[in-house]
């Protein structure tokens, strides 16, 4: 029966869990990621001032679930196309937005060529794309002609959004990602100032003039516009809260938003009936002319920097009114976070709203992940549709940790209440003293060899977003570098944004100053105490002295680096770097820390933002969870309580059985209504073959085993699993049970010890000598034989002198004589007052021990009584004669006789009070030779005929 | 008699009973009379005293396996630092893990252990106290003899839980303990670095452990209830362990593909390591109560099961 309920309730199982998974998976699949409709079009706009050809952009609009709705015009990075936004857009247009993806001119499937985000061109591309959006019946209107519409891109479209915000009002909000304030500093920065840095902001350049061309990314960004190489970064940049591996390359490969393909020939297809592109591909004239003249001089020249200017968004940013997400990398050698910042500072002083938020990524380190993606679209959809919390016009840094689980690098995100110098006061500048002499400083003909610290255009694809690998690429050419040390720090130091130096030039003494001056580049390393330097962000400053001697503000980049405790840092002024085009004049400086120098380095305080408030569902889940438990151990204890069944009319008989059955499902019945009494006194004898169904009764009445049917009565006490009437019984059932690993006597103190009861009354000191185990009883029960075993279990048995003894085949495994002195101790234990049940598959082991015997076949009772009773049998005599059919015919004649029959070589009768004798005489008056006349023993024959059946 | 036995068993020569030691028992049972409760039972049996903890607790802390789990706990922490001594000579290592912060500090280190210790190791000892504790009985054939003197089902499984817990406890602030110790003997009781790189004071770290060890302890309930139930369900000790860990981890294979995305959540060993979200100053007691909550969940529909199976099953072994 149980076995039949533990059946149903792993059924039960299995149903909750297959209803569980049921409805995880509905859920899962009952809210899919709504489909996107798109429509694609060429939109055709004028080619520009003095023209009268248009150009065709290629467009696809992505429609929201219902509209009409806020329109998002999504620009895309350099080397990029519509398609590589195409992703975002769908991303956009789930949230509820019109997303207008769009190939920029001289890009893509679009005709015309590249201006570099002129205002004259690609801005006015951006005005006729919101013309046309303003015609659209998908797309909101605030008025007439002015749809509601927000502007984001990343690099070459972020700068773009800047620029249609700064020159159209119809713009409501943009969030440029990745992009740069000034063009001509991006790529010819110069970090040298001659005044002491003042600046509030943390991130704040030093936008000095005529700086050290930044060769490398201008060159990879110049083939991106001819369709070669990729100048956008393809991975996501790690995040805060990830775990696991979903950042995988392919992952980011096909989620990026900004993402170019790399290597691929499809970026920039040939359109038909274009030109094939000649050294200048699909550039417009003036561009390629600034770029030939930047890449061969490195210097640039009034028309190449007025070109830069013009494409730059810092020409328009004071006229920006919308709000604004200045969304920049940590890992960006190319628009460091002083283009941010700087944007940031020209359009808060124009009266406009910024949120500033740095991530780990940049075009070193990926872009933003599906966190910073939902958080633009939120901040866009705030701000066009007036849902959701107010993003607020705060900042937000996000700092990667040294810990990297399964391949991802930890982040954290710190927010603080807004960026400092905009609003409040300026940045906090922790000033770390410098030490390190004067050192001299090489430049080498030609530049070359230089030193290390970037690999543009690859360090995303190399490193795959993590910032501590790209660190360590930077390598020094010796005698090039000159290196000032801060002491080790006594407490972890996060650096966020740029640190200053004073530092002094000069020609070596007794040398003639460079005509030229000097061109340095600074970085800054954090320097472990075991001596790995890494270099935070790959970043160095360049930056060019005119006149030498000088003193200079050298403004370091902008990282978000924690510096450990123990770890110090490093300022390193070296001659050259590979990303650069360095001084090709050989030339030697002296470089110095300005008198009473220190390194100010910016923090920026706030609080670890956790993102997500404590969820309520698994609070009342754990306390659901507490009550139901409390709930199940409750009504278990008032079940058991009530469950005492006592016949006050049997508590005197040590055993009561009465139709007992145990069955086991597949049909095999062990014990078949089963009933026999056990009196005070007896030792009763459980007599069966093997099979019989004796230990089955026995576990029974242990309460091991739940019966099928009929009950068990221990001294009027129904037998329930743990019944407290146990208590009253000493057992031995199938084989002793020992902790291996301990003494007999260990055993037997422990067993007693678990029943709770006093030690006076277990007896052990009697219990271990009926064991008889003598020195081996302080052995390991794992080194005794089986017989030593046997006795130790009879001993504990035996513990606390119990009313009712119960003992399964006790004498197995013991040798002739220990099993007679067996004998002596159970007949004499039953006469001291207690009450014996022993079960033996040997008939002569129980009419030796036994006062009463219960023989049992095939879980059937057969035999019950007193053992003499059914030995002797009561009137029935066996005969061996010779002629047994005239035996037969004279016991018959004879009065009073019964039951004769001829069974083998003898004829029984039931002589039924007529004495042997005469039934003897009348035989041999008959004629009849008696060999032999007994009285019959039942209980062997039995016995015999049922194991005889057993052998058969 | 005696002259008898010792030709069947050599190691019996001197097993034997004295005849006076049948005497004896006779006579002692001839002067005690049991007297009888009236729930039936012995004077002096109360169901609620049997088998008390500390009964059971020198059980198990006899046996040779508990022994040699809490002295490898012991000893492995000073093993890692050895480790640590002598890898920090190869010029090639790679950094920028858990095995850089490991020696920054003394929390450090604590949190290294537990780090790599939490996907195996914790969860193996929790399902060893747990799944071999009535299992083993089982295979030895005690567990009816404890039935039998009767322990009630409920509370031979209860107290052995609780023994099993209190073990598994003993083992959880050994091993951080211990490490602690060690790490701040030879890394010092610096600055201590959170996974996300924040840094925190010694006194702050140590705090942030021991809620971490809390929570370790909370969500290896799930395993605790799973083994439980495996020992009851099987008379095979090492079936009942072995399954458990097995279980483990199947569990975190599934919780490697990403491909399931949120299905994931739902396995019990996913938020396994959000402990590391304490290291912070602020806290984010998100994946923390997540975690809590599905352990807790897991763990007790377990334990309710190995209590229905113990209490209705038949004892056979």
């Amino acid at each position: 029966m149980s076995r039949f309920r533990s059946s149903w309730s792993l059924l039960a199982v299995i149903v909750v869990l297959a209803v569980v998974g049921a409805v995880v998976l509905w859920t899962r699949s009952g809210a899919p990621e709504p489909p996107v409709s798109s429509r694609d079009a060429f939109v055709e706009v004028p080619e520009g001032p003095g023209s009268s050809g248009t150009v065709r952009l290629d467009t696809t609009l992505y429609l929201p679930a219902s509209t009409p709705a806020p329109a998002v015009l999504v620009a895309h990075g350099f080397g990029g196309s519509k398609q590589s936004v195409a992703d975002q857009a769908k991303e956009l247009a789930r949230q509820g937005f019109v997303a207008l993806a769009y190939s920029a001119r001289g890009f893509g499937a679009s005709t015309g060529q590249i201006g570099l985000d002129s205002l004259n061109y690609e801005v006015r591309d951006g005005q006729r794309l919101i013309d046309w959006l303003a015609t659209r019946p998908e797309v909101k209107l605030d008025k007439p002609g002015d749809p509601r519409v927000g502007v984001t891109g990343a690099s070459y479209g972020g700068a773009l959004a800047l620029m249609l915000a700064g020159v159209d009002k119809r713009v409501d909000a943009i969030a440029p990602v990745i992009t740069y304030n000034d063009l001509a500093q991006a790529l010819l920065p110069n970090a040298a100032g001659q005044q002491p840095g003042d600046a509030k902001t943390p991130a704040a350049g030093a936008f000095g003039q005529d700086g050290v061309f930044k060769r490398s990314w201008a060159g990879i960004f110049f083939a991106a516009g001819l369709g070669g190489a990729q100048a956008n970064p393809t991975q996501e940049a790690p995040e805060a809260g990830q775990t696991g591996t979903q950042n995988t390359g392919a992952q980011q490969g096909a989620t990026a938003p900004s993402a170019d393909t790399p290597g691929s020939s499809g970026t920039q297809k040939p359109v038909a009936g274009q030109q094939p592109p000649g050294s200048c591909g699909r550039y417009r004239p003036e561009v390629c002319r600034a770029y030939t003249q930047l890449a061969t001089t490195g210097r640039a020249d009034a028309q190449t920097l007025q070109l830069l200017r013009d494409s730059s968004p810092s020409t328009v940013t004071g006229q920006i009114t919308a709000p604004t997400m200045l969304v920049q990398g940590e890992q960006d050698t190319l628009f460091g976070l002083d283009q941010a910042d700087r944007t940031a500072n020209e359009i808060t002083r124009a009266g406009g709203k910024v949120k500033m938020v740095w991530y780990t990524g940049g075009h070193d380190g990926g872009g933003p992940g599906p966190e910073l993606r939902k958080e633009i679209g939120d901040f866009l959809s705030f701000h066009l549709t007036g849902s959701g919390a107010d993003p607020g016009t705060g900042f937000e840094y996000a700092v990667q940790g040294a810990f990297r689980n399964s391949g991802v690098p930890s982040v954290r995100t710190i927010t603080a209440p807004g960026y400092p110098g905009l609003t409040g006061d300026g940045t906090q500048r922790r000033t770390l003293p410098l030490t390190g002499r004067e050192q001299a400083v090489l430049n080498p003909p030609g530049g070359n060899p230089a030193a290390v610290s970037s690999l543009p255009g690859l360090g995303s694809a190399l490193t795959s977003g993590t910032a501590s690998l790209a660190g360590r690429l930077a390598v020094d050419v010796p005698g090039q570098a000159a290196s000032f040390t801060t002491a080790p720090l006594d407490a972890q130091l996060l650096v966020t944004g740029s640190a200053t130096v004073r530092v002094h030039v000069a020609a070596p003494q007794g040398q003639p100053a460079p005509a030229d001056g000097a061109v340095l580049f600074a970085k800054l390393y954090d320097i472990a105490p075991d001596g790995t330097r890494s270099l935070p962000g790959s970043a160095v400053a360049p930056f060019r002295v005119g006149q030498l001697p000088a003193d200079v503000t050298v403004t370091l980049p902008g990282i978000v680096k924690p510096i450990e405790a123990g770890h110090r840092l490093q300022l390193v002024l070296a001659t050259t770097d590979q990303a650069y085009a360095n001084s090709a004049e050989p030339a030697s400086y002296v470089v110095s820390l300005a008198e009473g120098a220190g390194l100010a380095v910016p923090v920026v305080p706030g609080h670890t933002s956790t993102g997500q408030s404590v969820p309520a569902g698994p609070l009342w889940g754990i306390a659901a969870v507490i009550v139901g438990a409390l709930a199940v151990v409750l009504v278990s204890a008032l079940r058991r309580r009530r469950s005492d069944d006592v016949d006050p009319e049997l508590t005197g008989v040590p055993l009561v059985i009465e139709g007992l059955t145990k069955s086991y499902p597949g049909g095999l019945t062990a014990v078949n209504d089963l009933s026999f009494r056990v009196e005070h006194g007896q030792v009763l004898g459980l007599l069966g073959p093997n099979g019989a169904g004796k230990t089955t009764t026995l576990r029974m009445m242990m309460g091991l085993i739940k019966p099928s049917a009929g009950q068990i009565r221990v001294f009027g006490h129904r037998i329930a699993p743990g019944a407290p009437v146990l208590s009253r019984i000493g057992s031995f059932v199938e084989g002793s049970g020992f902790l291996p690993h301990l003494s007999g006597a260990a055993n037997l103190r422990l067993y007693w010890a678990a029943t709770g009861r006093p030690v006076e009354e277990a007896h052990v000191e009697e219990a271990l000598e009926i064991a008889g185990l003598g020195d081996a009883v302080h052995r390991r029960v794992r080194t005794y034989s089986q017989g030593m075993r046997q006795r130790l279990a009879i001993a504990q048995a035996m513990l606390g002198l119990p009313d009712l003894l119960v003992l399964d085949e006790p004498t197995n495994g013991l040798d002739p004589p220990q099993i007679h002195q067996m004998r002596e101790v159970l007949r004499r234990y039953a006469s001291a007052g207690r009450t014996v049940l022993v079960s033996s598959h040997l008939l002569a082991e129980v009419e030796q021990t036994c006062s009463h015997v219960v023989v049992m076949h095939r879980g059937r009772l057969v035999a019950a009584g007193e053992v003499a009773d059914i030995a002797q049998g009561g009137g029935e005599a066996s005969f061996v004669v010779d002629r047994q059919d005239a035996a037969v015919e004279v016991l018959r004649a004879l009065n009073g006789v019964t039951e004769v029959a001829v069974d083998g070589g003898q004829v029984h009768a039931n002589l039924d009070g007529v004495p042997r004798s005469v039934a003897v005489a009348a035989l041999v008056t008959a004629g009849v030779s008696v060999e032999g006349a007994a009285p019959r023993r039942r209980l062997e024959d039995a016995f015999l005929q049922l194991v005889g059946e057993d052998a058969r | 008699m005696s002259r008898d036995e010792a030709g069947v068993h050599t190691e019996d020569h001197d097993v034997h009973t004295d005849p006076a030691a049948v005497g004896d028992l006779t006579d002692a049972a001839a002067h005690q009379v049991n007297r009888v409760a009236k729930d039936g039972s012995t004077v002096g049996y109360r169901a609620n005293r049997t088998l008390p903890l500390r009964v059971e607790l020198a059980r198990q802390l006899r046996r040779r396996r508990t022994q040699l789990v809490l002295g490898f706990l012991v000893v492995l922490p000073f093993l890692l630092v050895l480790a640590f001594q002598l890898g920090s000579n190869s010029p090639n290592r790679k950094t920028g893990g858990f095995v850089d912060l490991a020696t920054s500090s003394g929390v450090n280190f604590v949190v290294f252990v537990l780090f790599v210790s939490g996907s195996f190791l914790l969860p193996m000892i929790v399902a060893l106290f747990f799944g071999d504790t009535i299992a083993s009985e089982a295979s030895w054939s005690s567990l009816k003899y404890l039935l039998a003197i009767p322990i009630p089902r409920h509370r031979l499984l209860r107290q052995k839980a609780l023994a099993s817990g209190l073990l598994t406890l003993l083992a959880l602030v050994l091993l951080p303990a211990v490490s602690l110790a060690v790490g701040a003997v030879w890394y010092g009781t610096g600055q201590s670095v959170s996974p996300t790189g924040e840094a925190a004071s010694f006194g702050s770290g140590v705090v942030s452990l021991a809620l971490a060890v809390c929570f370790v302890a909370v969500h290896l309930f799930w395993v605790a209830g799973l083994a439980l139930f495996l020992s009851v369900s099987t008379d095979a000790p090492l079936g009942a362990v072995g399954g458990t860990v097995l279980v483990s981890i199947l569990s975190q294979i599934l919780d490697q593909i990403t491909a399931l995305e949120g299905l994931r959540n739902y396995l019990p060993t996913h938020y396994a390591f959000a402990w590391a979200d304490l290291l912070t100053a602020d806290v984010d007691w998100s994946n923390l109560i997540k975690g809590a909550c599905s352990s807790l969940v897991f763990g007790a529909v377990f334990t309710l099961l190995a209590a229905r199976r113990f209490t209705t099953k038949d004892i056979t072994s």
